[in-house]
């Protein structure tokens, strides 16, 4: 570790007056397939249960968060600022805020960020930033039509009145709406878009089915020998107590070929094997000013440094966000990818992460699209997501972001490294990228 | 109107034809798939200039590719190139099957030569041609090798008779993949073998409804309709530029499907619905078949007026091969084609094809400064309906009107617009408010600092339009051009109140702008040549085929009109029923009857135009009593915006009545009729040398350029009909002689309306003076 700090460009990333803001510690539940043992909860269940983990984890008192700010993407209606009901459900003070922030798989990051700003700026000194998301039950609404029968008929008063809205009723009127998968300037799929994506970049079917290998392997690995420590058990009412993730399968290159493409048929390379699957789960994560940290005898895992926020076309460039982030967030803070130890990346499809990889081993891209002279470089694939990602643990999208920066955090730990990198790509083509610092053993 | 599911009814499909096809014929005109090219004699020596095929595994991949030019064009010598290449593939014992794509991004095939056929002198020549092609393409046909062709890029006409040929189709789903067969709008048939595929391919209802309509089908329409097996989505920016990785994919793709022909693990059959089965196998009932072309006749006569042999044509040569098995089939295509392509229609036709790609070119040049930012005064239906067609095209739109409801009345015309497109799924939802966007209404000057033009489009009135050109060259910056949206005004005379007169023009657009692709620009004596450009380059901008006129009274456009107006009245005086009228003139091929036309242009309209036109030219411009019009006006009357014209119009109601309240006003004008030039024929001829004979003096008095402006301004602006390809195309076909001694049937009877032009004269004097070599 004193060999590797010796060859950064710089030592640390901390600025002269500006607070340093220190990732305390971080949980999550664990991340299952939707439609397994957190069916029939509800969001918040599940937040809350990542928030109990997180006070059990850190032993904060709770009287001393000043702020809850919680990710999600698929809201359930009834509880649309999830942050304060899974807040109230698990026990924290009826005197601190909390809000909810939505920027589709990169929401926890814009809930860690937000959380950043605050303490930054002096707002506040504690903030639990966190974030969920709940696939297997998601608002299926009835139709504007029927919407608006209904809502008349709220209103109408007489009997003739009722009568007459009912008049207007149609069977068509009971065809459901279905919360879209869809990006909604475009209408198309991001599976769809994904396996565009991979085709512009040229990235064969077999390159995905192997990298999709590696992550099942690498996290099946990870969770054999312990190392993913975010994870919390948890108690589901009515169930067993889950304590592991549930999508890590690694199969075999044969068996991953007869897939048949799920997005575009039947000539497309993207399948539900090289895709990462919808997910339940919900992480949390106790960030404090450094000062208070010590002052409260913590001590922290890792410092939150510079993050940067870039979107881009969301037709062909939909999930290109970690090629346009990296650079720019490594430039900021003045470090180059040799700097990085440990790189964790958002894996919403191995064609999306290979394609990315492309893009930025590409001069002409550089040229061409990011107005670079050249290439950024590929990360070392020996220091990428080594404890698996989102296609193997699983992606509840709300949730991911703290994911991606705990593992970060403990693997420099682990595997004594200074600088980690977080980057994520999300629909509406955005993408965010951030820079994990070890703390100072 | 658009046509989604497969067809269900003979009745229903012919009905679609119909409607379509005067529409059609104008709207897709300048989208047709032939392309006139010449080839240098170099390029024709050196071997395989527009063809070439590597070996990937065991699969030829042909690549189309002529040389110095944008499009691939079907000519002999791309043919002969093709029959090679197919022959050396058919004989390699390494090859299984094969790919064919174009290199070019945006075009597959864009159609036959049009000079391979202008330059054939009898219908046999063209027989030849057209046999020739129907040899290699049944060649093609029974290939034991599966082809396969991959398509990026306009698909018509000839290029899609040689896609159907192959064993399977795969398309790019992107909105330059069209395919089609226009060769109805060219007086003419698919004359290699479309005829006979198509209806196999598609099913006759709308095998029929792509030849008899001759529209672009988009890639996924296609692929319902069995025209195209599978779809490729365009691919985004990765390691090179989109179009290019576009193609290659879709090469790859193709590649894959080729090798699963060959290894037979893919079926060339395709799955077809349940609604398809069942057309099919209605038509294998000769009765339902032989009402199937009995109804697709009638509604093509009722459409046509049986003014364009093509139609029954294809009707007929479909009707055969069906009937009488292929062999007739084909023989009768290519019979059918020659005799088509020898047609004065076929040549009408193509000359307004010919008219039109001139038409769509800017020949003064690029603008020193790209307009970015446009500015319109006046929300009605002209001024927005200019937004319309900028905003479409990303220009950044101010629109200004003096009241919020006139204002909000023209962005909602604007929103209509748009939103009707995204009813046709010709636009998404999200990029009509995207669109919508880069529109700005408002009631002040504020932003008009950065226009880089301005478009006038306020009252018909010379005092309000000095006004405002006064106000706008108060806070317009120094290179921002003026133009004038007026149909009658003189430009010279709006200009007199500029400070910088290089800078303003006219740009007559015409109603509604949306749908009407002519624009009429017109330059003063002063205006410059860069202020021209400006003009042309935002007109082509927004889609528009151009006539570029001198200034003077009523310009091109309305001063051919206007005699031919004076005419209809002094026809209804007579006594002539306004529905004979109209039956007379759309008989003759004009989209709108002249009664109707009046209605529709607006009867207060037509009387100021009458009045500044008659100031102008006086006699010449007489014949009817304007006070016919000024009576209409007082009453009310004032056409279709106001409910009663000539008609009666009823919101929903689709047969208009005659508005019986005209009778009195009528009787109160009646003249009595000169039998020696009233029968229908002498009606219809009154009419159209009025016209004719205006438009000659126009091209006389330099206030047009070209003869090609003349014919397309004509036909794109006033509906002249495109079967006579415009008024100097119908000169040539029908002979100078002939209109100068009607004309002057005429002039005996009427006076000085009537009297010959000297450049009409000349040509009937000299039989050998054509406006067309």
């Amino acid at each position: 570790w004193h060999h590797s700090v010796q060859t950064k460009t710089k030592k640390t990333l901390a600025k002269p007056n500006i607070r340093n803001i220190v990732v305390v510690d971080g949980v999550r539940t664990p991340f299952l397939l939707s439609g397994t043992s957190y069916k029939d909860l509800m969001p918040h269940d599940v937040a809350r249960a990542a928030l109990t983990g997180l006070l059990h984890r850190t032993s904060v008192p709770k009287e001393v968060v000043d702020y809850i700010i919680f990710g999600t993407v698929i809201q359930e209606v009834k509880t649309s600022n999830v942050a304060r009901e899974a807040a109230l459900g698990a026990g924290f003070s009826d005197k601190t805020p909390a809000h909810t922030v939505t920027m589709a798989c990169i929401s926890a990051n814009q809930a860690m960020t937000t959380g950043v700003g605050l303490i930054a700026s002096g707002q506040c000194d504690v903030v639990v930033a966190g974030g969920v998301e709940l696939m297997s039950d998601i608002p299926i609404r009835h139709s504007r039509k029927m919407r608006k029968l209904m809502l008349d008929l709220n209103k109408a008063k007489s009997v003739g009145q009722r009568l007459s809205v009912i008049s207007k009723f149609r069977l068509n009127f009971l065809a459901p709406e279905l919360p879209a998968v869809a990006e909604f300037s475009t209408s198309e799929t991001m599976g769809h878009s994904a396996d565009r994506l991979a085709a512009a970049f040229a990235v064969s079917r077999l390159e995905q089915d192997e990298y999709a290998l590696r992550s099942h392997s690498l996290a099946k690995k990870a969770q054999d020998e312990g190392l993913l420590s975010d994870v919390v058990p948890f108690k589901v009412p009515g169930k067993d107590t889950v304590t592991k993730d549930n999508g890590i399968r690694p199969s075999s290159l044969e068996q991953m070929a007869k897939l048949k493409p799920a997005f575009i048929r039947p000539y497309g390379t993207v399948t539900a094997a090289n895709s990462s699957f919808l997910t339940d789960g919900a992480s949390a994560m106790l960030i404090m000013a450094e000062e208070k940290a010590l002052a409260m005898g913590y001590k922290p895992k890792a410092y939150l440094r510079d993050f940067m926020y870039v979107s881009q076309d969301p037709k062909d460039q939909l999930l290109l966000g970690p090629t346009y982030a990296t650079p720019k967030v490594l430039e900021k803070a003045g470090l180059t990818m040799n700097d990085i130890d440990a790189f964790e990346f958002h894996e919403a499809f191995s064609g999306q992460i290979l394609a990315n990889f492309k893009a930025m081993d590409s001069d002409w891209f550089a040229q061409n699209y990011m107005g670079r002279k050249t290439k950024i470089g590929l990360p070392p694939l020996e220091k990428f997501n080594n404890w698996g990602g989102s296609l193997s643990l699983g992606h509840p999208f709300g949730a991911t972001g703290c994911r991606l920066v705990m593992a970060a955090a403990n693997r420099l730990r682990k595997e004594g490294g200074q600088y980690g990198l977080v980057a994520a790509c999300a629909a509406g083509g955005q993408g965010h990228a951030m820079i994990v610092e070890a703390y100072p053993k | 109107m658009e046509f989604h599911d497969p067809p269900i009814s003979a009745s229903q499909s012919a009905g679609i034809i119909g409607k379509l096809f005067c529409k059609f014929i104008l709207k897709y005109l300048f989208l047709i798939g032939y392309i006139c090219r010449n080839f240098t004699e170099s390029s024709a020596l050196l071997t395989r200039t527009h063809i070439n095929y590597g070996v990937k595994g065991d699969v030829a991949v042909i690549r189309i590719n002529s040389p110095n030019s944008k499009v691939n064009t079907l000519n002999k010598e791309l043919h002969s190139e093709f029959i090679e290449v197919m022959n050396e593939i058919w004989a390699s014992d390494q090859i299984r099957s094969a790919v064919l794509i174009s290199s070019k991004p945006g075009c597959f095939i864009a159609g036959a030569d049009i000079n391979m056929l202008a330059a054939c002198k009898t219908p046999q020549e063209v027989t030849q041609i057209s046999q020739e092609a129907q040899r290699t393409f049944e060649k093609l046909e029974k290939s034991t090798k599966p082809v396969v062709a991959a398509i990026s890029g306009s698909c018509l006409g000839g290029g899609l008779e040689l896609a159907v040929s192959c064993q399977y189709r795969i398309a790019t789903k992107d909105r330059k993949t069209v395919l089609g067969t226009p060769e109805v709008l060219l007086g003419i048939l698919p004359g290699a073998g479309g005829t006979q595929r198509l209806p196999k391919m598609v099913g006759v209802p709308a095998a029929f409804d792509m030849m008899l309509t001759g529209r672009n089908i988009r890639a996924d329409r296609a692929k319902k309709m069995g025209l195209v097996d599978q779809l490729v989505e365009p691919l985004g920016p990765g390691l090179k530029p989109p179009e290019e990785r576009t193609i290659e994919y879709l090469e790859e793709v193709a590649i894959t499907f080729a090798k699963g022909l060959a290894d037979k693990k893919i079926s060339p059959k395709r799955d077809k619905g349940l609604v398809e089965k069942l057309t099919a196998y209605a038509m294998t009932i000769p009765f339902v078949r032989q009402q199937v072309y009995k109804k697709v006749e009638e509604k093509v006569r009722k459409q046509t007026k049986g003014l364009y042999p093509a139609p029954l044509k294809i009707i007929d040569v479909v009707k055969t091969g069906i009937e009488q098995g292929s062999d007739a089939g084909y023989l009768s295509e290519s019979q059918k084609f020659g005799e088509l392509a020898m047609t004065k229609e076929s040549k009408a036709l193509m000359g307004l094809y010919h008219g039109q790609v001139l038409c769509k070119k800017n020949k003064f040049g690029a603008p020193q400064k790209d307009v970015k930012h446009l500015a319109i005064l006046g929300a009605g239906l002209m001024g927005a309906g200019i937004a319309q067609v900028s905003v479409d095209k990303g220009l950044k739109t101010l629109l200004k009107d003096a009241t919020l409801t006139g204002l909000g009345r023209g962005q909602q015309q604007v929103f209509k617009g748009l939103n009707d497109k995204v009813k046709k799924k010709a636009l998404t939802s999200f990029e009509r408010d995207s669109i919508f966007s880069n529109l700005t209404g408002q009631l002040d000057y504020q932003g008009f600092e950065k226009a880089d033009m301005v478009i006038e489009a306020v009252f018909e009135d010379l005092s309000l339009k000095h006004r405002v050109l006064k106000e706008v060259e108060a806070v317009i910056p120094d290179h921002c051009v003026f133009a004038s949206n007026t149909s009658a005004l003189p430009i010279s005379e709006i200009a007199a109140v500029s400070k910088r007169p290089e800078k303003v023009i006219g740009m007559h657009y015409f109603s509604p702008v949306d749908k009407m692709q002519l624009l009429e620009i017109i330059t003063t004596e002063k205006t410059s040549k860069d202020t021209s450009a400006s003009a042309v380059a935002v007109g082509l901008k927004q889609g528009k085929v151009i006539i570029v006129v001198k200034d003077g009274p009523g310009f091109y456009t309305t001063r051919c009109l206007a005699p031919m107006m004076s005419e209809v009245i002094r026809i209804l005086q007579e006594g002539v029923d306004p529905k004979k009228l109209d039956s007379l003139t759309t008989s003759f091929g004009f989209p709108v009857g002249a009664a109707t036309l009046v209605d529709e242009v607006g009867v207060d309209v037509a009387k100021h135009v009458a009045e500044d036109l008659g100031k102008a030219f006086g006699e010449r411009f007489g014949g009817g009593n304007p006070e016919l019009l000024t009576q209409m006006v007082s009453k009310g009357f004032l056409g279709r915006k106001s409910g009663k014209g000539f008609y009666i119009y009823q919101e929903g109601v689709k047969n208009k009545n005659l508005n019986s309240d005209m009778d009195s006003i009528l009787a109160s004008l009646k003249i009595p009729p000169k039998s020696e030039v009233s029968s229908d024929e002498d009606i219809q001829f009154r009419l159209v040398t009025s016209f004719v004979n205006e438009a000659v003096m126009c091209l006389q008095e330099g206030i047009l350029a070209t003869p090609a402006e003349g014919d397309i301004g004509a036909v794109f602006g006033l509906g002249f009909p495109p079967c006579l390809g415009g008024p100097f195309c119908f000169v040539d076909l029908y002979g100078a002689q002939k209109l100068v001694d009607r004309l002057k049937k005429y002039e005996a009877a009427y006076g000085k309306q009537f009297t010959p032009c000297q450049l009409l004269a000349d040509h009937a004097n000299s039989p050998n003076k054509k406006f067309y070599q």
